[in-house]
């Protein structure tokens, strides 16, 4: 413990030692790992396995009942927003206003972060397919489209780090090949994932995967 | 230049959810309606003994407008919550307790200034003296925006419960009591003709406090709720 704690700058984002507890069973610990540019890390295991609580807690939105959590050396709940504006999160949850339109949601998703206004906002919903959906109220869109919207999200960000739960609920199987592609894309420009998805991932031979499976440790 | 993007986050928080506010305007009626119906009901329960219309007046019309602001505060997170943009909102490149301000003053502007707009009305009802109503008016523009900064507290603690009504009115209520008394006291002196300048400072300085603290309170509460 004492010798890990020396700071790596190497690396862009690592765990040490994580652990998680919850209802007083323990979903995992010891887990150790690090994201490096054009990295995607892949958490695999069965439901209830603790994928969804360990992307939280490389959020930051949770806490690890022990362990460390560095982004480029310095621990994450220090850097506080300071982390936050190199990550962008999509949970189970599209985060998005069902009585605004997706460009009102595109537009207070960009004014969370750290403003870029170069940007083009309806360029992001037309590189998810919901061109000519902008003005409508997302409530009115189908669960795939919302999920599309969600997705958007992420384009409008220059986040470093792509946090996704479940990216592909409700997609068909298009949506699903056309999403790869967007998120090689950000792989490809040194941009990092750590996903979970029950879908068997399609990315290209040069993407790197970092797997984990949370059921056989 | 990030000060200029915080001040554009805070402000597109605030037309965000006062849009949000507009476009479900049948929910916010309520508190205000309950507001009024409270307070106009009084006098016809108690019959037209005037002058304990009058003793009563003050009183009545600051508790329907701490239970109309108890009634309006669940609905503070509780959309953000079940959406997912309360997560958002936390991994924000701002400081939360920023962002939480922008909420509370749009929901106090939604839920409060309502009840003060129509305080006058409901004064004359209530036969409190015409000398005594800008004394009222004052009180409820100092002591509305403390139910709000404090009930949001409250609301930031209780949201990721199921069933968190009951629970928040218990944690709320009692910190809504100083407001209340100091409030109403200053109404009833000023029926008197006596200055109120000690409770209405009071009042100014718990507006103060809460403003100051509220916000990083609720924002602490809300990564509790989350986690």
């Amino acid at each position: 413990m004492t010798a890990a704690s020396t700071p790596s700058s190497s690396v862009a984002y690592e765990a040490r030692s994580l652990q998680c507890i919850r209802d007083d069973r323990i979903l995992f610990e010891d887990l150790s790992f690090s994201i490096n540019p054009g990295q995607a890390l892949v958490l695999e295991g069965r439901n209830g396995s603790g994928k969804t609580s360990l992307l939280r807690i490389l959020c930051g939105i949770r806490l690890p009942e022990s362990g460390e959590l560095l982004w480029e050396g310095a621990d994450i709940f220090k850097l506080g927003p300071e982390f936050h504006e190199h990550i962008a999160y999509l949970g189970h949850k599209d985060g998005s206003k069902l009585d605004l339109t997706p460009l009102e949601n595109l537009r207070i998703a960009r004014g969370l972060g750290k403003a870029q206004e170069g940007i083009d906002l309806e360029d992001a919903l037309d590189q998810v397919g919901l061109y000519g959906f902008e003005d409508i109220p997302t409530r009115n869109l189908s669960a795939g489209q919302q999920r599309r919207l969600a997705i958007a999200r992420l384009l409008i960000t220059d986040a470093r780090l792509w946090i996704l739960d479940e990216p592909f609920t409700s997609l068909d199987r298009k949506g699903i090949e056309h999403m790869e592609r967007l998120f090689e894309g950000h792989l490809n420009r040194g941009g990092m994932a750590a996903m979970t998805t029950h879908h068997r991932i399609g990315f290209k031979e040069d993407i790197q995967l970092v797997r984990i499976n949370l059921s056989e440790r | 230049m990030s000060t200029l993007s915080l001040t554009s986050a805070f402000s597109l928080l605030l037309k965000r959810d006062l849009v949000l506010a507009y476009r479900r305007r049948a929910e916010l009626v309520n508190p205000m309606l309950f507001f009024v119906l409270v307070t106009a009901m009084f006098p016809l329960g108690i019959g037209n003994d005037a002058k304990l219309i009058e003793a009563v007046g003050p009183g009545v019309i600051w508790v329907a407008a701490l239970l109309a602001a108890l009634l309006s505060l669940d609905s503070m997170f509780r959309s953000d919550y079940d959406d997912g943009s309360l997560e958002q909102f936390m991994l924000s490149a701002h400081p939360v307790s920023i962002l939480v301000l922008a909420k509370i003053l749009a929901h106090w502007l939604v839920t409060g200034l309502p009840l003060f707009i129509v305080a006058p009305l409901l004064a004359v009802l209530l036969n409190i003296p015409a000398s005594a109503i800008p004394t009222l008016m004052l009180t409820l523009i100092l002591g509305t925006p403390v139910l709000s900064l404090i009930g949001s507290v409250g609301v930031a603690l209780t949201v990721g419960l199921r069933r968190g009504g009951v629970i928040l009115s218990l944690l709320v209520l009692p910190l809504f009591v100083p407001v209340l008394i100091f409030a109403t006291d200053a109404v009833k002196t000023a029926i008197v003709g006596i200055p109120t300048t000690a409770q209405l400072s009071i009042l100014s300085a718990m507006l103060v406090g809460s403003l100051v603290l509220a916000p990083m309170a609720t924002a602490a509460s809300l990564r509790i709720s989350l986690s």
